[in-house]
């Protein structure tokens, strides 16, 4: 492709990309995010592919491979378009028939999704009560643009704001826009976006100032910004412009961990592509703003998603965090000023600055503006990426989009804000999501994962789980971090094998307090927050194990016991699924589970048919 | 006086437990408050080294009301205006706890023994373990920024992380010089080579040579290679 070389051009370009695409082709859109890729997404393409090919409909109908639409449960899926029929869990075989059905513009009943709720089939994606309730603003871009063609994201109105900003020629209006629409660091500790900016704004251009992108996603089971950089590469990178633009800075970083192999590559074709372009290097489109963005990939370290452990790893040093101040608005990347935001801050930018703040800041509440995405996951009937308004409340987000609890166990608590976020529970479900909120009730934003959890979970074994991980993730340079978090994990194993006593329960609540007042960076200060929560909101389950040594959600196989009650219908499933030969009972009669044998693996009660396994 | 951030012959007024007082700008609240008469216990800051900030104890409460919180006196930086509490209750309730975990960890030290009496720490309510080593990373610097060698570092991260050569292999830069061991807290088998009346442990005349007990190099302090208990049991 020519590059670009000036405004007009780009408008030209623009013009005739959207004049040549007509909009009533019936197109196939096929999610194949690494998510929809590791659930057969791949075989579809070539099964569609070759279908195309062999009928000669390769003109008749288009096929479009884009990034996770957000319905991750449901992959593969594919969406038809300009009808909007959403088609779930597809297998090979149905995508022949989803093509043919296609050619004669009918609907496949069949193959349509089906309520839990109500049992009916939904045919539009808008109606499904998944997609119903959120606001798309960052999310509905990715199934418009395949994230390797910089046209298709052109043809979209992507680099538009960017070009709105050039004409216009003022840095300040960027910052002033940035400002007046109130969006803060998704991120996790939620600063101010604009206020951030000016302060780079101010300082003084020494050596250069620096952006960095942090797309160091860590947290265990959060895929938000893995989705963004998949499908929408060049959101991001016109974030990143315009944020240049607006400071002053001059050279820009992606910091991406390498776990994410499919992200790295979309982005290194889309930096590629917006250089061949004009939008992105020396003079762009014939302006005298030039900027650059390179590509450093971590080694996966959960703590250099601190922004001073970023900065030491960009910088070729070990990823440890260091004192603030100096803030790396004041000292940064090898001491060049540096603002360092997230993958859906960057991403939010190109809307505020495209559509205008005002229209941004309708979204949301007054001090919490726009959207957050949530990776909801857990015992729920739908999980996936969701992107609902900020101050939405925990109830509506679990029940309408979440479709309420997956089984019969009621729902007990949702988990936020990822490894050092807290355990909220059902009392509290009517909160409104923002930053103040969860830190009120001592948990954090974090990068927006939400776990939601059912009666069947234990609330310290929750917390041991996390506090093995961050175990292993701190850095180690704290003492009290280090030693700390190990400390936790022991008193919390202790507890959860019946080893537990109340004077290690406030051991265990004295030293997480120590540990959250005396270290360093935001991990070691937000580390005892499973613990913190869980004992402020669940103490009784703690109590139960430590003073009747017993687990309460039946999930601690030091403190329970599997037994046949009277359901039992002496089927001999259960016998015959037991690996260590711990049921004995003959066919019709109740069996019997020899405690002394059983090895608690829960195989009985999974495959009981009857109800007939009870933990205690 | 070292000076982090940037360094710029102004000064600021701040006030450490209620006296007014004024420093160097980029001065570090360590070094303000030893000077004007506050002591301020520490394992990993050594004057010429760069300070680091790893082991909590030299914790300070700064701010006021909801915003207090404490940070580290050898890294934070004097700055105007700062309201600097050197021993208020939160920070005595940290150090004990702190000395507590040291305790629990390095038992044997005498110098977190001296710490823990001073503050009155008489129990430690952990499970009890013996490691020569808190982590401190000051012979990582004695190394680095005063004998200009670079020969050992950190390793790992989290609860694997160790001080070492690269791969446990004997180093090319390493000089024996044994700064490494002087400056070490922790360490029990202080080298003084082979003069026993000075020895703090005397070990290469007294004990049998200590790397032959355990896996080369892994959880000793001694990166001296040949080891001179080594060379002297060999005569």
């Amino acid at each position: 492709m020519e590059r670009l070389k000036s405004i007009n051009e780009f408008e030209t370009l623009r013009e005739r990309l959207v004049t040549d695409r007509d909009p009533n082709i019936p197109t196939i859109v096929i999610p194949a995010g690494t998510c929809g890729q590791a659930s057969g997404a791949n075989d579809l393409i070539r099964v569609t592919k070759r279908e195309l090919l062999n009928k000669k409909w390769v003109d008749k109908i288009h096929l479009r491979i884009t990034g996770c639409n957000g319905f991750c449960q449901m992959e593969p899926s594919v969406l038809i378009e300009p009808k909007r029929t959403f088609y779930p869990k597809v297998s090979p075989k149905d995508m022949i028939r989803i093509v043919d059905a296609l050619a004669n513009n009918q609907v496949l009943e069949d193959l349509l999704y089906v309520d839990p709720g109500t049992g009916s089939p939904i045919e539009k994606q808008e109606a499904i009560p998944f997609f119903k309730r959120q606001v798309r603003t960052i999310l509905s871009r990715n199934e418009k643009i395949d994230p390797i063609r910089i046209t298709h994201y052109i043809e979209n109105g992507g680099y538009s704001a960017m070009v709105k900003m050039l004409t216009l020629g003022k840095p300040e209006w960027v910052l002033e826009e940035v400002k007046t629409s109130g969006l803060r660091g998704r991120g996790g500790a939620g600063f101010t976006t604009g206020l951030k900016w000016e302060m780079l704004a101010r300082q003084p251009n020494g050596h250069g100032k620096a952006l960095v992108c942090n797309a160091d996603e860590g947290d265990p089971g959060a895929y938000m910004d893995r989705s963004v950089l998949e499908g929408n590469p060049h959101s991001i990178i016109e974030g990143m412009i315009i944020g240049a633009y607006g400071t002053g800075a001059s050279e820009g970083v992606f910091y991406v961990r390498n776990e994410y192999p499919l992200a790295i590559k979309h982005l290194l074709i889309a930096l590629r592509q917006a250089r061949e372009l004009g939008v992105l290097g020396e003079r762009i489109l014939g302006t005298d703003f030039s900027f650059e963005i390179g590509l450093v990939r971590g080694a996966g370290a959960f703590v250099c998603g601190e922004e001073t452990a970023l900065m030491r790893s960009i910088e070729g040093k070990m990823g440890e965090p260091c004192q603030r101040p100096p803030f790396p608005v004041q000292k940064g990347i090898d001491g060049k000023p540096t603002v360092i935001n997230n993958v859906e801050t960057w991403a939010n930018i190109p809307v505020i600055i495209g559509s205008g703040a005002e229209e941004f800041a309708k979204i949301g509440t007054k001090r919490n503006a726009g959207t957050k995405i949530f990776s909801l996951v857990g015992k729920i009937k739908n999980t996936g990426l969701i992107e609902v308004p900020m101050g939405m409340t925990i109830k509506e987000i679990v029940d309408e989009i979440g479709g309420g609890p997956a089984t019969d166990a009621k729902l007990k608590a949702v988990q936020t804000g990822g490894p050092s976020g807290g355990c909220i529970p059902t009392s509290l479900f009517d909160l409104g999501i923002d930053y103040e909120s969860l830190t009120q009730v001592g948990s954090i934003m974090g990068s927006g994962g939400l776990i939601v959890m059912d009666e069947k979970t234990c609330m310290v074994d929750v917390a041991k789980y996390f506090m093995n991980f961050l175990k292993e993730e701190s850095c180690g340079k704290c003492f009290t971090c280090r030693k700390g978090t190990q400390r936790m994990h022991e008193i919390l194993d202790d507890i959860t094998t019946g080893r537990g006593t109340l004077e290690s329960l406030d051991l265990l609540e004295e030293l997480a307090t120590a540990v959250k007042d005396t270290t360093l960076c935001g991990l070691g200060q937000t580390a005892p927050n499973p613990v913190l929560s869980t004992l402020r909101y669940f103490r009784n389950e703690y109590l139960e194990h430590i003073i009747h040594r017993r687990c309460p959600g039946g999930v601690c196989k030091e403190l329970i016991t599997y037994s046949i009650n009277e359901n039992c219908t002496g089927c001999q499933v259960c016998l015959r699924n037991c690996t260590v030969e711990a049921i004995t009972g003959k066919k019709k009669e109740i069996h019997v589970i020899d405690p002394t044998q059983c090895i608690k693996c829960g195989a009985c009660r999974s495959v009981c048919k009857f109800n007939a396994v009870d933990v205690i | 006086m070292t000076h982090i951030g940037n360094r710029r012959d102004r000064m600021v007024t701040l006030s450490i437990n209620g006296l007014e007082v004024s420093a160097e700008e980029g001065a570090t609240l360590l070094e303000v408050s030893e000077f004007y008469g506050f002591p301020i216990p520490t394992l990993c800051h050594m004057e010429g080294l760069s300070p680091y900030g790893a082991c909590r104890l030299c914790v300070v409460e700064i701010g006021e009301g909801p915003k207090a919180k404490l940070v580290s006196s050898c890294t934070y930086p004097a700055e105007e205006g700062l309201r600097v509490r050197t021993a208020s209750s939160r920070v005595i309730r940290a150090r004990k706890m702190i000395l507590e975990l040291l305790l629990a960890s390095c038992p044997q030290s005498k110098k977190i023994q001296d710490l823990a009496s001073a503050y009155e720490v008489q129990q430690q309510r952990f499970r009890q373990e013996y490691e020569n080593c808190i982590l401190c990373g000051l012979c990582t610097r004695m190394c680095e920024e005063q004998m200009m060698a670079k020969a050992i570092g950190f390793r790992g991260r989290g609860e694997k992380r160790s001080i070492g050569t690269p791969f446990n292999m004997q180093s090319d830069v390493c000089r024996l010089c044994g700064a490494c061991m002087y400056v070490c807290p922790a360490c029990q088998l202080r080298c003084t080579y082979t003069e026993p009346e000075k020895a703090i442990c005397g070990g290469c005349s007294n004990l049998s040579p200590p790397c032959l007990e355990q896996e080369k190099f892994d959880d000793m302090m001694c990166f001296m290679a040949p080891c001179v208990a080594c060379e002297i049991k060999k005569d």
